[in-house]
């Protein structure tokens, strides 16, 4: 958990807030695949699915590899990340949770104080 | 908040671990005694104020816990989402026990224990899935379908699980 940075989680999340995205990792999950290939199956230009596996791979989600003319995408190392992602997505919110109790407990410690002082007055 | 938050850099850390295939454990010491933090667990005044996940923009709209054994609770979110079920174990200051009933069969049983230590309390929630799937469509789910990207979730959680007192 702790090789992993909060920059490299940022990014994978930028690059999963996409459907389009999120629907190519999907796919390469399956088997590798030309961009041409990604662009046809998504019905978009060239230009639009070079885009988006820029994304992918910029955030370490997808590679690429060019044989001849043809650059082909497979999934990237980082890929386990997302799975690290939702762990550490959860742990945030409880920490999130946690951090808002802490406030909540300490008053509940003064007012217990407060009311201790009044009984022994 | 933000500014507060940096300000005081010591807040105790939140774990969480995948303990088995069925079960994630979330721990964190707070720094009061055990009666004090089941009780920001068991009055819905005091539970709804920092339940709802604030940075998520959701709150609260309604919580009503009948805290004891058979009596259920239902939290309304300001979002609409519902989560309802049913405590099955009250033991004042030490422990909680209570159903997910909002997902029909797949929800987990979620324990929470209250164990105090020289004035400060170690909680520790277990959530026990009824099967490895249902935990793993919890995950599946939370991260909008991954498809079978997440046929490598296990192994690695696993691995997480391994070194997570570390981590």
């Amino acid at each position: 958990m702790v090789q992993y940075t909060n920059a490299n989680l940022d990014a994978s999340f930028a690059a999963l807030s996409d459907v389009t995205r999120r629907g190519v990792l999907e796919q390469l999950g399956r088997a590798e695949a030309s961009i041409t290939d990604l662009a046809d199956k998504f019905n978009m230009t060239l230009t639009g699915m070079k885009k988006h596996v820029g994304v992918l791979e910029r955030a370490g989600l997808v590679i690429t590899e060019k044989v001849g003319r043809v650059r082909t995408c497979k999934i990237g190392p980082h890929r386990l990340q997302e799975a690290m992602a939702w762990l550490e997505k959860y742990r945030q919110l409880w920490a999130e949770r946690f951090d808002e109790l802490d406030g909540v407990i300490e008053e509940l410690k003064q007012q217990e104080k407060f009311d201790g002082r009044k009984k022994r007055a | 908040m933000d500014a507060r938050k940096e300000r005081e850099p010591m807040k105790n850390r939140t774990t969480v671990e995948r303990k088995s295939e069925r079960e994630l454990v979330v721990t964190r010491t707070f720094d009061a005694p055990a009666r004090i933090v089941f009780e920001a667990w068991t009055k819905p005044d005091l539970f709804k104020r920092w339940w709802g996940p604030k940075s998520m923009g959701m709150s609260l709209l309604s919580c009503e816990m009948d805290v004891r054994v058979g009596g259920g609770y239902r939290l309304v979110f300001s979002n609409g989402m519902e989560f309802f079920g049913k405590y099955i174990e009250v033991t004042p200051h030490s422990r909680l026990v209570w159903t997910n009933d909002e997902g029909g069969d797949g929800g987990p049983v979620t324990t929470v224990t209250f164990e105090e230590k020289s004035g400060k309390t170690l909680l520790v929630m277990h959530e026990l899935y009824p099967s490895k799937e249902a935990l793993d469509a919890a995950g599946t789910g939370a991260a909008e379908g991954m498809g079978e990207l997440f046929g490598q979730l296990d192994e690695f959680l696993v691995t997480l699980g391994a070194s997570g007192g570390q981590a």
